[in-house]
């Protein structure tokens, strides 16, 4: 049990920080009209290529072949994820700009 | 008192990290504003070019500050050779795909990062030292972290291969047992690495349960979405994509990296408020869908089918062309046939004529909620046209002429009046209560969910047969020459 209360206390900045961010994401899109749901989860997919971040600093700080060999895949599907994400988003969202005036 | 070895030891840093952290606040307060401006018409674009720009200043910052006691960054000429490979695959795949394919490539773009995500995990695994006494707070992150990231992306591909035609379902009742025992076998091997970890002499702790994790969270993947119906696949897609960002958060907390935590965190609730709004918008449950009850169900078809009417290019022209009021229900035969385009020639045809014409759009026409509108917006159909189902529901009954388009499922009144359908209780477009309707299809074939569509036996109703494509090349040839 008090190994329980240690991973609460080392980690309780972290732990606000989710419980806050879990209630923004909530509250950010929560009116989104339907016409934006699939740019919307698609940009959203694009946001959670953040993980590419964590693909550098195993590479960056790998000290075996076998390490810097996996690293190099999972920065180069990160980065799939990231620029294909965004760039699909922007594509999508090209559609919509030429509409007029919309309230 | 308890004593944690963890937080014991002298925090060294350079300025450089310290300014890496700070790049990471201004990257998340860009997430966040990023997803806000997505969610407005108006701003969409800008939004994702503001997440965009996020995103490249904490790639930036982390290879350029990043340290792990005082080492920088290592291989940068390899990572800038994988990114320089990742991006540019990822720049010519989702350029060149077709608008029609777009839920796919969400799906494969989300699988490529689950993998990222299980792949971090599993490499950090035997980095774990538990000489002090077992760091349960790196086995929490890491375990869940491969087991998510590894469904995230199984789970994606069988549903990138199903949108994309090349896997069917398996309509099997028995897959249920076997996923939530499967499930349990997972859970329960997280919770006994927990317990008893194999720690080695050498203070690593043995990777085997990491291994069997990877290898059932794979085969879970796959049986998790195998049995869910094709016309839920954009509910799974969003479910899976929040599923990724929590793997996402988990490599945020195991760095105890804010911005990959706070990304993470914010697709995950994001997404799973995103599939909450698709699932209502089909008036069905999560764990309906997760049970994949859809594909399961085949309830059996109690009504005479009866006989279904055609009519020819030459009288469906007539009848719109000399028509008050025309609503056309676009759906994924449309997409398909590639044809929104003719379809908003057609439009401004008969408005020439004095009609009016507005295209009433289902919340999940096409195969994503939205998609539809995202390939109308692409042939330059005028924003102000689309209307949305509960808008242009009242208005029906005063159409003259209502035209489906590669629509099936959800214009079919057995959602409303069969209860033993298993789209029983799906809202719809009333395109029944119309006083004529025009079904262009292909042929009888049926629709996603695989049940009869008594519309199309309809007294009221007139299949026109035939490749979207053709049949509206044709129809525009017979309206100029009215």
């Amino acid at each position: 049990m008090s190994e329980v209360f240690e991973f609460l206390y080392v980690n309780r900045e972290m732990l606000f920080i989710v419980a806050l961010s879990v209630l923004l994401g909530i509250e950010v899109i929560s009116h989104v009209p339907a016409v934006l749901h699939t740019p919307l989860m698609s940009g959203a997919n694009a946001i959670h290529g953040v993980v590419i971040v964590g693909a550098i600093i195993v590479m960056g700080h790998a000290h075996s072949t076998s390490a810097i060999v996996l690293g190099f895949f999972a920065v180069i599907l990160g980065t799939l994820n990231v620029v294909g994400g965004f760039v699909v988003t922007d594509r999508m969202l090209e559609m919509f700009r030429k509409k007029p005036g919309k309230k | 008192m308890n004593t944690i070895h963890e937080v014991i030891k002298t925090l060294r840093f350079t300025e450089g990290q310290s300014l890496l952290e700070l790049i990471y606040l201004i990257a998340s307060v860009l997430f966040v504003f990023g997803l806000k401006m997505l969610s407005k018409p108006d701003t969409a674009k800008k939004g994702n070019l503001w997440a965009a720009f996020g995103m490249s200043f904490a790639i930036v910052g982390t290879i350029l500050f990043h340290r792990v006691d005082g080492e920088p960054i290592r291989h940068i000429p390899l990572i800038l050779l994988a990114f320089a490979i990742g991006a540019t695959a990822g720049w010519i795949i989702a350029r060149r795909v077709k608008m029609t394919a777009m839920p796919q490539l969400v799906s494969l773009f989300n699988g490529m990062g689950g993998a990222c995500a299980a792949l971090i995990a599993l490499m950090e695994f035997p980095h774990i030292d538990a000489a002090g006494g077992v760091p349960y707070g790196q086995l929490i992150t890491i375990m869940p972290g491969v087991m998510i990231g590894t469904v995230s992306f199984t789970g994606s591909m069988i549903a990138f291969g199903k949108l994309n035609g090349n896997i069917g379902d398996l309509r099997t009742k028995a897959l249920r047992p076997v996923n939530i025992l499967l499930l349990m076998i997972m859970l329960s091997l997280i919770v006994w690495v927990m317990v008893r970890p194999d720690v080695h002499a050498d203070g690593h702790i043995g990777a085997w349960p990491v291994y069997l994790l990877l290898g059932l969270s794979a085969i879970y993947g796959v049986l998790f979405v195998m049995p869910i119906g094709g016309a839920d696949m954009p509910v799974v897609i969003s479910l899976l994509n929040s599923f990724t960002g929590l793997a996402a958060a988990f490599g945020g907390f195991l760095y105890h990296n804010q911005a990959m935590l706070t990304g993470g965190i914010l697709v995950g609730s994001a997404g799973t408020i995103l599939t909450v709004l698709m699932c209502n918008a089909m008036n069905r449950s999560l764990i309906n869908v997760i049970a994949g009850a859809f594909g399961g169900g085949g309830a059996p078809q109690t009504k005479e089918a009866g006989t279904v009417k055609e009519i020819s290019v030459n009288d469906t022209a007539v009848l719109l062309a000399y028509s008050k009021k025309v609503i056309v229900v676009p759906g994924y035969g449309l997409a398909v046939a590639q044809a929104q385009h003719l379809c908003n020639e057609m439009v401004k045809l008969l408005e020439e004529h004095g009609v009016e014409v507005q295209f009433a759009i289902h919340p999940v026409a096409g195969r994503m909620p939205g998609h539809m509108n995202v390939l109308l917006a692409e042939a330059d159909v005028p924003y102000d046209k689309l209307k949305e189902m509960d808008e242009i529901n009242p208005e029906l009954p005063n159409t003259d002429v209502v035209v489906v388009i590669g629509a099936n499922d959800v214009v079919n009144p057995a959602a409303e009046d069969d209860p033993s359908s298993p789209i029983y209780g799906m809202p719809i477009i009333r395109a029944h209560t119309a006083r004529n309707i025009i079904v262009m299809k292909r042929g009888m074939g049926k629709g996603y969910a695989d049940i009869e569509n008594f519309l199309f036996y309809d007294p009221k109703t007139r299949m026109l047969f035939g490749n979207a494509k053709d049949s509206l090349q044709k129809l525009i040839e017979e309206i100029k020459n009215l």
